[in-house]
């Protein structure tokens, strides 16, 4: 192919971002709206290699990914660990438990041990809120972050925006209905940035106890009130009931939260006759969403599973094909 | 700048290389026509449409996005990453014989990235090379089996393909770069 004219075929055929501007994935809200748009058409054309019977391209071949969790995670590293399996990269999975933490060594050691090593792309995850950007600030690779406390989780922010997409036609005036623990969810913050940039209502509901207090600075329509919250939505999304988080009592019970929070199939009703239910996973079934909502028809939720490789497929590519002045990757 | 390939040549040019695929290939009922994007699956269309025409058999056709089979991702210093699309080769390609169509054939990297992008969707019978420009400077062993026009270039020029359903006109031109330095075509793009 000729120079030229593959270059021309880009100026003509897209209107989204060329490239990401930052090499680091750290928070959607460094993202803009065309660069949000490129990250969606390359995981739109990523899926495709799920479906074909050599899951594999080399694209990645010879990178180094180390999937660096200092918090429990399955699905998020699974999703990651497949993406990037996909790619040919060479993957290294390093987890809380077999960390030189529970050593006494710091973070910043920790990061600069593995620096020593000149890994590519470091996903990573961690309790304290804005670790990942000390990490980058340290790491000569990429960095996406993979959840920071109760800070941002991005690549779940995309694969949930892009599930949206593949189902709404615009996110302009879209109803979109967070339920439940907002106050421990890291899902929140970069849900509510990401789905604000794009254009949509963002409405967020939960027990008292359970609310982010300021939460309507960030653009939203908070309530307490299940009904008006559900009232003609286009998307609902109840949050887990972070059980491991919680120290002390935010709700009488989980029985009860159920009752007054629950995404059930009556309630549902309530929201727009195509109103799509998404979930972040892992569910509490008969706590924040019945069973017959978590497996009906408007649930959306194991999409949002498979979307995830694919939006994770296309952030890696993106981040690895970046190249800064002087610098080899 | 210098029109090598008016609509109507073109157009001709594809009817030719139709009647070509005919005469090598008696039996059109296993051929499969791949377009590497972006305009390569252009002219897969037109010829897919030209041969039921003239055959009345209908070819399936696919496309091929080659972005991540590339030798090159991670070289480009400067200049747009390459835009990933989709690829949609919705029929197996085992057991049957598959017509590969560029617009250029250039350095032969893009055609070496498509090779190995098809055979991870499994083992046709033969691979066949159709390309409407041959420009020369091959740096892979690579040889197209039906050539639109073959176009004698120097290092320092640009050929340039415009087909209707993309750029609002049929037309093939050869340029100049503008600055002497022109981009070290192993490098940039050429894949």
């Amino acid at each position: 192919m000729n120079v030229s004219s593959r270059v021309s075929a880009e100026t003509h055929d897209t209107m989204t971002a060329q490239r990401l501007r930052s090499k680091h994935l750290l928070s959607v809200s460094d993202l803009s709206p065309s660069e949000i748009g490129l990250i969606f058409d390359t995981a739109d054309a990523m899926r495709e290699i799920g479906t074909r019977r050599i899951k594999k391209v080399p694209a990645l071949r010879g990178k180094t990914i180390v999937n660096l969790f200092f918090e429990p995670s399955t699905r998020t590293r699974m999703s990651f660990e497949i993406a990037e399996k996909r790619l040919s990269a060479d993957t290294l999975n390093v987890s809380g438990d077999t960390l030189s933490i529970v050593k006494g060594e710091t973070l910043v050691d920790t990061a600069k041990n593995l620096e020593a090593m000149a890994p590519d792309i470091i996903v990573f995850r961690h309790a304290a809120s804005g670790a990942s950007h000390l990490l980058a600030d340290i790491c000569a690779a990429r960095v996406i972050n993979a959840g920071d406390g109760l800070h941002e989780h991005p690549t779940q922010a995309l694969l949930d925006a892009f599930t949206i997409r593949e189902h709404k036609s615009t996110f302009k005036g879209l109803k979109v209905t967070i339920v439940g623990d907002l106050l421990h969810s890291r899902v929140l913050r970069s849900n509510i940035f990401l789905l604000r940039s794009l254009g949509a209502d963002v409405w967020v509901c939960a027990p008292a106890t359970l609310m982010l207090s300021g939460v309507e600075k960030f653009g939203v329509h908070a309530t307490t009130s299940i009904e008006e919250a559900i009232e003609d939505a286009d998307v609902v999304m109840p949050l887990r009931m972070q059980l491991e988080r919680m120290r002390g009592h935010f709700v009488p019970s989980l029985r009860e939260y159920f009752e007054m929070f629950g995404i059930t199939a009556r309630r549902l009703r309530r929201a727009k006759s195509d109103v799509i239910v998404m979930h972040p996973g892992p569910m509490n079934r008969g706590v924040e969403i019945a069973s017959d909502v978590a497996d009906g028809p408007a649930s959306v939720i194991l999409e949002q599973v498979s979307n995830g490789v694919a939006v994770r497929m296309a952030v890696l590519y993106l981040l690895a094909g970046i190249e800064l002045a002087g610098e080899e990757f | 700048m210098p029109v090598v390939m008016s609509a109507d040549r073109i157009e001709r040019t594809l009817t030719r290389i139709a009647h070509e695929v005919m005469e090598r290939n008696r039996r059109l009922d296993d051929i499969a026509l791949v377009g590497i994007r972006t305009r390569g699956v252009t002219i897969a269309q037109r010829l897919s449409r030209t041969l039921a025409e003239i055959s009345g058999t209908k070819i399936p056709t696919g496309s091929l996005d080659i972005t991540l089979y590339r030798d090159d991702l991670m070289r480009h210093t400067v200049g747009p990453q390459p835009v990933l699309r989709q690829t949609e080769i919705p029929f197996s390609i085992d057991e049957r014989r598959i017509l590969l169509v560029d617009d250029v054939l250039y350095t032969g990297r893009t055609v070496r990235a498509a090779l190995d992008a098809l055979i991870d969707f499994g083992r046709p019978l033969s691979i066949q090379l159709i390309v409407l420009v041959d420009r020369g400077h091959r740096e892979l062993p690579v040889k197209a089996d039906y050539v639109g026009k073959n176009l004698p270039t120097a290092l320092r020029q640009s050929v340039q393909v415009f087909l209707r359903e993309v750029d609002d006109r049929d037309e093939v031109t050869i340029e100049e770069y503008a600055d002497t330095d022109a981009p070290s075509d192993a490098q940039e793009g050429s894949v």
